[in-house]
């Protein structure tokens, strides 16, 4: 663990994997809510967690050293569950780099449970880790996405509150609101928040024919990757 | 009962709501936002009587115009400009009264680039996340005035203003920066730090409410490859792949994925808001507070 003076008032504390950023992260709110600890922003992100408005970061930095930071806790709170359609224009590209079918793809991001690892880039945005495999970002970003388009890039899985830009692959689409500052809390997810993500069938579509339309597709992949 | 009520006659280039911000949310990826020459705002909120927290607009280069639909008393500061009520001239920097249906405007910047408005009472519009400011980033609060417009204030908090006129500093003709180095100015290469703190930028015209953008020696990167995203603080220079240093401002985005050199020094920011494109930008490095 790493403590980097940022600016007067704040530390950028660094450590070695997500995990640990995640368990730092917990332990953080933990001692912010005991009282043990007063700053305006504890903002996580991949490797890091952010502690803006201190009063004296370097007093911090040294206590930070004695730390016992204990595993991410297991949450009590449920799993939010988002219902997804895999329609995504992208879902070709990602079953291509993971040489396997598409509805392959949506099983294996439907079976995994996901943690939101921080938010960023738009109010609401996820970045929730747990994916099996890691896939690049898009060589052309997207001038917009459409709000909702379930994604992915490098290690994480997200969804796209509003219309934004964006460069990660997008597998599929919901309808769930991640972000409405009309209601309490305005985001669905927060850093912390377990997720998973629930396949909705296509209207019509059968067991039987997805299962025909899997074959079908995993000969197309394997075709695009001798090409 | 008075409709207390602006209309909104010339928007301007870019005129927005802004107030304190609303701090506290970047863990969820939302913007602090808020007046990015806070001091300005504070002094005409302060000349018209109105609580800090109160909603001003804050316009961009060019001014704006608006009526009143009931007698107000107003306050112009940030960027020094033209006033006129009616077409007559007003005090920029004063508190002006300003009668129900007349029209107040609010000339281009005679230097600077942001003027202020206060107007008792406050821009009232609904607020999102306790605050009324518009965030260009990610699209919260009140969208840039347009014309027509009608915006609603709230009811006047004090009889009187507590001061009759205030000091404001002049725009920049040169922003000295003072900054701390860190955390990644570990990431370029010694060169770049000297180049970094002794050689002069401008301001680019792509500045905005996001970040200050400069012009100037590119900054040499020691360690290759991305950076994880991580949390950026107000005031982080920021170093983008084009190596030019980026000062980001009220509403930047809350984490990012590029190497931040140094950090501006808060009392530093405000005059960011004023500084002109082309204006001359020095980054002075000064030892971290104890």
């Amino acid at each position: 663990m790493r403590a980097l003076p940022t600016g007067d008032r704040a530390l950028l504390i660094e450590v070695g994997t997500d995990e640990e950023a995640q368990a730092l992260h917990a332990e953080l709110l933990r001692r912010r809510a005991a009282g043990e600890l007063a700053v305006a922003e504890i903002v996580p992100a991949a490797r890091t967690v952010l502690l803006d408005g201190l009063d004296s970061p370097s007093r911090l930095a040294e206590r930070l050293a004695s730390w016992e930071v204990p595993p991410v806790p297991p949450r009590a709170e449920d799993v939010v569950e988002i219902p997804v359609r895999y329609d995504g224009p992208d879902l070709a590209d990602v079953a291509a780099h993971w040489d396997v079918s598409e509805s392959e793809v949506a099983r294996m991001h439907a079976a995994a449970e996901f943690r939101v690892a921080f938010c960023g880039f738009a109010p609401g945005f996820g970045y929730l880790t747990g994916l099996p495999r890691e896939v690049p970002r898009r060589a052309t970003p997207r001038t917009a996405v459409p709000p909702g388009s379930v994604a992915l890039a490098g290690p994480y899985t997200g969804v796209y509150p509003r219309s934004s830009p964006g460069g990660w692959q997008l597998i599929g689409t919901t309808e769930a609101v991640l972000w409405d500052h009309a209601r309490v809390p305005a985001a669905l997810l927060s850093p912390g928040t377990r997720v998973r993500f629930v396949p909705v069938e296509k209207t019509g579509t059968t067991r039987t024919t997805r299962t025909v339309s899997a074959t079908s597709t995993a000969g197309t992949t394997s075709a695009v990757n001798s090409a | 009962m008075t409709d207390r009520a602006l209309a909104v006659v010339r928007a301007g280039a870019l005129t927005t709501v802004q107030d304190l911000g609303r701090p506290g949310h970047a863990h969820l990826g939302v913007p602090r936002s808020g007046a990015l020459d806070a001091p300005a705002a504070a002094l005409v909120n302060r000349l018209v009587g109105n609580v800090p927290e109160a909603a001003v607009l804050e316009t961009t280069l060019n001014g704006c115009a608006v009526r009143a639909r009931s007698t107000v008393t107003v306050a112009v500061g940030g960027a020094p400009c033209a006033v006129t009520v009616d077409g007559r001239p007003a005090a920029w920097g004063a508190s002006l009264w300003v009668p129900g249906g007349a029209l107040l405007d609010i000339g281009p910047a005679r230097s600077g680039v942001r003027s202020y408005l206060a107007v008792s009472g406050g821009v009232a519009v609904e607020p999102v996340l306790g605050s009324r400011s518009t965030d260009l980033l990610s699209g919260l609060g009140p969208a840039p005035l347009t014309d027509g417009t009608v915006l609603p204030l709230g009811p006047p908090v004090r009889a009187h203003a507590r001061a009759d006129v205030v000091p404001h500093p002049a725009p920049p003709a040169e922003l000295v920066l003072r900054v701390t180095l860190g955390p990644r100015h570990d990431w370029f290469t010694a060169a770049a730090v000297r180049a970094f703190t002794t050689h002069p930028y401008t301001v680019s015209t792509a500045s905005n409410r996001i970040g200050l953008r400069t012009e100037g020696p590119a900054l040499m990167r020691a360690v290759p490859g991305e950076l994880p995203s991580e949390g950026m603080v107000l005031g982080a220079v920021q170093v983008p792949p084009d190596g030019r240093p980026v000062v980001f401002l009220a509403d930047h985005p809350t984490t990012g994925g590029y190497p931040v050199i140094a950090v501006v020094h808060p009392a530093d920011l405000p005059a960011t808001a004023q500084a002109a494109p082309g204006t001359p930008v020095r980054f002075v490095a000064v030892r971290r507070r104890a």
